[in-house]
């Protein structure tokens, strides 16, 4: 399976996902994009040293996966995006901030460490947020949701029909690149010689296909708007998760869950 | 370069939230006074194709290692800065929506540091002038090779000022502790190299549509003159040699400086910076604080001496109940996950 297959595959995954039912799947999608909004900007604001703070807000997303019946699994294997980039950053903070903040035990752990783990910490519940909100809603939904909010409808309309494209595009690369390596047998990558005739081929064909797509666009009645299907009302509880979310996330900023927990059993 | 969202603070994000959107208002505000909407379908397709042929790998003569195009060049060259703008957006959206390529958050950054350097700074500043130029003389031989100058130095530029964007905001968010020259010293090079790389890469694709349909390039003077003809491979293989030659003398130069990361850590003391990142390179790993502790856990890794917690009581707050907390917060969400299982399997049943 080479690069594009796999993409193609993350996507159409994701789209299964995005058509579950369940109570998630359910809410409003601006509803979900304010709450997962809200819950990126508390667990940015925490502090690079306050580990304690943060670690109660992992509770958000858990809850949501258990609900909605996503797996976890799938949100993980995305880590290997994100990961990578937070720890090249992240890894250096032990070798420049080597001030103990915390002894346990006999083990001296640094300031570096602290804010290492609860930068990584970040990523991860960041990415957990950010895949809970696509993986239960379809992009359609997502986008008349974003229409309801203002956002243009050129932008809009062009992120549909882009997300409907990058399918057929991605798909005609693979098939090429697939081709392209069955000609050139032991090869990596594409040559230099056909750097330029293998997309610019394709690139040719697609300014053309979009001639057609538009005139099948203007056959069908678009007149510089598109229109969606499937819009759901914003309704109470909709209103009403949103406002749970933002007051438990207020909470959770601001009251040290972790520390009152613990001081319940440790003086 | 896609940056997360944990690497940027809320005010940081926002800011650069507010930066693109202004810059997308703008992008909108004239693709709509223009008023071509069978340019949005056109949109569409191209970000999607050149979404999909970031994924392509480009065998680098010469090396084991690939490389990829540069989309905010190739679009701004085919789409014009504000429909390529828009359209490094949607492609950034995507990449941060479905793949987990950035964040949410940073799209703001992401698309600042990727589509505004690429199409505006890459249009306004490289892509037009040079195509606009004189450079290389009169003829299809020339326009072929100021489209190869105008990919390559637009690639190099944009994608230096990007990765400059990242290691500012990265600095100004607080997240790491990495120097901010270290930082520099580590993201510039790496991106000089990639620039050039992808630079080439999207020189050859555009000088492609330009060999077959010249009337997709902006910015292109359509007029043919004269005949002299060059091959691509040969106009590569030119731009390619001074890229080395450059190279080399660069790599040559730094070579009698310590490696930029070394210098960052250790300092350079015959340049005067032996103490600005406070490690001694003569010492390092051997003794140090935490090779002390790292002894002492030794000494006593049989059995935990005792639970005491000599000084818990720390200065980021830290305490021994805030860690019960967390385990207990751990527990909470193993309980929930039991729970959700439990439900599930049970609504299986019915």
């Amino acid at each position: 399976m080479n690069k594009m297959q796999k993409a193609l595959a993350e996507l159409s995954e994701m789209d299964e996902l995005a058509a579950r039912q369940s109570p998630i799947h359910a809410l409003h999608p601006a509803a979900k994009l304010i709450a997962t909004i809200a819950y990126i900007l508390v667990t940015l604001s925490f502090d690079k040293y306050d580990l304690n703070g943060i670690v109660p807000m992992v509770l958000w997303p858990i809850l949501l996966f258990q609900i909605s019946g996503v797996e976890v699994r799938t949100c993980f294997y995305k880590l290997r995006i994100v990961l990578p980039l937070v720890m090249a950053v992240g890894l250096f903070n032990p070798f420049f901030d080597k001030e103990i903040m915390l002894r346990v035990g006999g083990l001296a752990i640094s300031g570096g460490v602290i804010s290492m783990i609860t930068l990584m910490l970040k990523g991860v519940f960041c990415l957990m947020a950010s895949f809970l909100l696509m993986a239960t809603t379809r992009i359609d939904n997502l986008c008349a949701a974003l229409r309801k909010m203002r956002v243009p409808s050129m932008l809009v309309t062009l992120l549909l029909l882009t997300y409907r494209y990058v399918g057929v595009m991605t798909e005609e690369l693979a098939i090429m690149t697939d081709a392209y390596h069955l000609r050139a047998p032991g090869q990596k990558g594409i040559q230099i010689s056909a750097w330029g005739s293998f997309l610019g081929q394709l690139l040719l064909r697609s300014m053309d296909r979009a001639q057609e797509l538009y005139s099948s666009m203007m056959l069908r009645g678009y007149h510089q708007h598109f229109h969606y299907a499937d819009i759901k009302p914003f309704k109470a509880r909709d209103g009403l998760y949103v406002a749970v979310c933002i007051i438990v996330f207020l909470l959770l900023r601001y009251v040290d869950v972790a520390q009152l927990l613990g001081g319940l059993f440790v003086r | 370069m896609h940056m997360a969202d944990a690497l940027l603070a809320p005010a940081v994000a926002a800011t650069m939230y507010v930066a693109s959107t202004t810059a997308a208002g703008v992008s909108i505000h004239h693709l709509k006074k223009d008023d071509e909407p069978q340019k949005l379908p056109v949109m569409a397709v191209t970000s999607a194709l050149v979404f999909a042929g970031q994924m392509i790998n480009y065998t680098i003569p010469g090396t084991g290692s690939s490389g990829h195009m540069c989309g905010g060049m190739m679009l701004s060259a085919l789409l014009g800065p504000y429909a390529g703008f828009l359209s490094m957006i949607v492609i950034l959206a995507i990449q941060c929506l479905f793949f987990a390529d950035g964040g949410l958050m940073a799209l703001g950054a992401n698309v600042w540091n990727m589509a505004f350097y690429g199409c505006f700074v890459g249009y306004f500043l490289i892509w037009r002038p040079i195509m606009g130029s004189k450079w290389f003389g009169e003829g299809k031989s020339a326009q072929r090779a100021r489209i190869i100058a105008a990919s390559v130095i637009g690639c190099i530029v944009t994608l230096q000022l990007g990765a400059f964007s990242v290691v500012l905001e990265t600095s100004l968010s607080g997240i790491t502790e990495l120097p901010f020259g270290a930082f520099v010293a580590l993201m510039q090079p790496i991106h000089l190299a990639i620039g050039l790389v992808e630079g080439l890469i999207t020189s050859a694709v555009l000088v492609f549509i330009y060999e077959s349909r010249p009337e997709l390039l902006q910015g292109v003077d359509l007029e043919e003159g004269g005949s002299a003809k060059r091959s691509l491979k040969s106009v590569v293989a030119i731009i390619a040699v001074v890229a080395l030659v450059v190279g080399g003398g660069l790599s040559l130069l730094a070579s009698s400086n310590p490696d930029g990361l070394e210098w960052a850590l250790f300092g350079n003391a015959d340049g005067g910076y032996s103490t600005n990142m406070g490690l001694d390179e003569e010492n390092f790993g051997v003794e140090s604080s935490v090779a002390d502790t790292a002894g002492s856990i030794q000494e006593k890794t049989s059995f935990l001496p005792d639970y005491a917690f000599p000084g818990s009581e720390s200065a980021a707050g830290t305490t021994v109940s805030g860690i019960v907390g967390s385990a207990m917060v751990a527990g909470v969400a193993i309980l929930i996950c039991l729970a959700g299982g439990f439900f599930r399997r049970k609504k299986k049943t019915t």
